[in-house]
């Protein structure tokens, strides 16, 4: 059954630009949930498996997007170096302010994200000899072999990331992360070096949202100092929580819903900000564990008074 | 192979541990009791090294734990449970049991990231040696449950195989039957006797269950206020007048407590 899905899906994104007539309009779409889901994944893997808060993803996108505008445009190099380049750029920055993360906590934790999210912008407007400031950064489009359409370099590299993000969850990593969410004394008494697990989530964490904002770059062949701000740290915080914490196709399905909403809402001012805080403040209320549980419940259901019900539950729960 | 010699811990201006000596040897059942707040399970923290001690030295095989880190205690093969228990309650029981592997598993980002085959025989293997843990507690049949459902009697057990997984050559349990009803107790005290005997583990305890400790005790410290009070077998420590007036002290406080 969950092959069947995932397979209908693959499919589905094969077919996308023939059923849109290769529409920008409508690849873009597509392409802003890829990257939100790209980095949706990422702050789930910190917040929802690790436990460590970060309400300054926009920041890391911010890195990777201007990595790949710089390393491109003024280095020169090709994609298939510079965005590997701004994953490992990001990840750096990533493990800075993972630095922090290992001796603070929550509240702490937040604000130092959030500082980190705000500051890179005016970092980026002031640093004008290598950013261009306020003007921005216009990257060339990236060809590929065989003329590869990018939408499908797209769909190829974010399910790859799924896949990578997937096995790191399901393996020791994974199990040391949920470890330290769930007791970091415990985690420490069977040899999990806490501080140092952390520092890796910050930096796995980055890495994948630094290609994002590569992605994002290259896409859009151009990028500029608010292309990812405050609000854009609070939307990907609100995909993971209304998707699911600790769940992957959670975080696929919120990215999904939260980063279609603004193409219906964007008119109409403050709506968008409406509508998500209030799909925030439901889900926290009717189903904390996000729309991801939603299967679970009906799975529970299906289940209900046969012996073995566990089992499938459990396993559900264990991907998502 | 553990080894205290004058440990004092204290906390602000209290010493909760005072002048503390003990040495548990390879492959006995050592058995730490007292009275509630006696200092028992500071003892083990401290051991662990969650807590710093004044003064005084801990070594286990010869090496000084205080220059150690309490995650680098389980490379050195000492694995403990904890009273109140400290699972990871969003897991499932064998998730819980498997953390206990961590120590020894290879962690190549790299393979694990694109799931090889040597990494997916390793889950093989440790999933394998989970459920021998498991069936050793009795309790396979919960394996994928979630641990916060379970009740704390089979939490106290998922404690304990989480420590029998890292194969320690010290397991440090702190009041292991505390909530149980006398079935699991007695299943618990069957698992802790096999421990020593099947598996080669040094037992140190920390327990409440007086007959339970003198039943399986190879040697018992009894600890007041922080000190110890007296030793020896358990014959000896059960008819000592210093540990009778101990416990009857403790009696009232009991009363008191309800
Ligand atoms: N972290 C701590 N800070 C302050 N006092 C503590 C701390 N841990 C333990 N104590 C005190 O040390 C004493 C011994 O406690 P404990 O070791 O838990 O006793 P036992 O396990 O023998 O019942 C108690 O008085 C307790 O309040
Ligand atoms: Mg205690």
């Amino acid at each position: 059954m969950k092959k069947i899905i995932i397979y209908t899906v693959i499919l589905f994104m094969l077919m996308y630009p023939l059923l849109v007539g290769f529409s920008n309009y409508y690849l873009t779409i597509f392409f802003m949930m890829s990257v939100y889901v790209i980095t949706a994944l990422g702050l789930n893997l910190l917040l929802g498996f690790g436990g460590q808060v970060s309400v300054g993803q926009a920041g890391f996108l911010m890195v990777g997007a201007y990595s790949v505008a710089i390393l491109s445009s003024k280095v020169g190099l090709p994609f298939i170096v510079t965005l590997p380049l701004a994953g490992i750029i990001t990840g750096i920055v990533g493990l800075i302010i993972g630095l922090s993360a290992a001796r603070l906590k929550g509240h702490f934790l937040a604000v130092v994200t959030l500082g980190f999210g705000i500051s890179v912008p005016q970092i980026i407007l002031n640093w004008q000899g290598l950013t261009g400031g306020y003007s921005g950064m216009s990257v060339a489009k990236p060809t590929f072999i065989f003329g590869i359409h990018f939408y499908y370099v797209v769909v190829l590299i974010t399910l790859f990331i799924i896949f990578i993000i997937y096995n790191l969850v399901n393996s020791s990593l994974g199990r040391a992360f949920i470890a330290i969410r769930d007791s970091e004394v415990a985690a420490q008494s069977m040899g999990i070096n806490v501080p140092l697990y952390k520092l890796l989530m910050f930096v796995i964490s980055s890495f994948f949202t630094g290609v994002a904002g590569g992605l994002y770059a290259y896409w859009f062949s151009f990028v500029s100092p608010n292309d990812f701000t405050l609000a854009t740290s609070f939307l990907i915080l609100a995909m993971v929580v209304v998707g699911g914490l600790a769940s992957i196709p959670g975080a696929i399905i919120g990215a999904m819903v939260l980063s279609l909403i603004p193409h219906y809402t964007d008119q109409f001012v403050g709506l968008t900000n409406l509508i998500i805080g209030v799909l925030m403040v439901f889900i926290i209320l009717v189903r904390p564990n996000g729309l991801a549980s939603i299967k679970k419940m009906s799975f529970k259901n299906l289940t209900f008074g046969k012996k073995v019900g566990n089992k499938g539950v459990i396993k559900d729960a264990e991907i998502g | 192979m553990l080894k205290l010699d004058e440990v004092t811990i204290r906390f602000g201006g209290i010493t909760a541990i005072n002048q503390f000596s003990l040495e548990v040897p390879e492959g006995q059942i050592y058995s730490i009791i007292g009275p509630n707040g006696a200092g028992k399970t500071t003892l083990f923290n401290c051991i662990s090294r969650f807590y710093t001690p004044a003064s005084g030295k801990i070594t286990f095989d010869g090496h000084n734990l205080l220059e150690h880190k309490s995650h680098q205690l389980a490379k050195m093969r000492i694995a403990r449970s904890f009273q109140n228990t400290e699972l990871f309650g969003k897991m499932t029981v064998l998730d819980n049991l498997l953390t206990g592997l961590h120590p020894s598993i290879k962690k190549n980002i790299f393979t694990i990231a694109l799931r090889t085959g040597s990494v997916r025989n390793i889950e093989n293997e440790a999933r394998k040696r989970a459920f021998e843990v498991l069936e050793m507690l009795g309790i396979s049949n919960l394996a994928s449950e979630l641990v916060e459902s379970l009740s704390f009697g089979y939490q106290k057990m998922v404690d304990i195989g989480r420590a029998i997984m890292m194969d320690p050559k010290l397991i440090m349990l702190d009041e292991p039957v505390a909530g149980m009803n006398n079935i699991e107790t007695e299943a618990v005290t069957n698992l802790i006797v096999r421990l020593k005997e099947e598996m080669n583990f040094s037992v140190l305890l920390i327990e409440h269950d007086m007959s339970l400790v003198m039943k399986i005790s190879d040697y018992v410290t009894v600890v007041n206020f922080g000190q110890k009070i007296s030793e020896g077998v358990p014959k000896d420590v059960q008819n000592d007048p210093v540990v009778i007036e101990a416990y009857l002290g403790e009696g009232d406080l009991d009363v008191k407590a309800e």
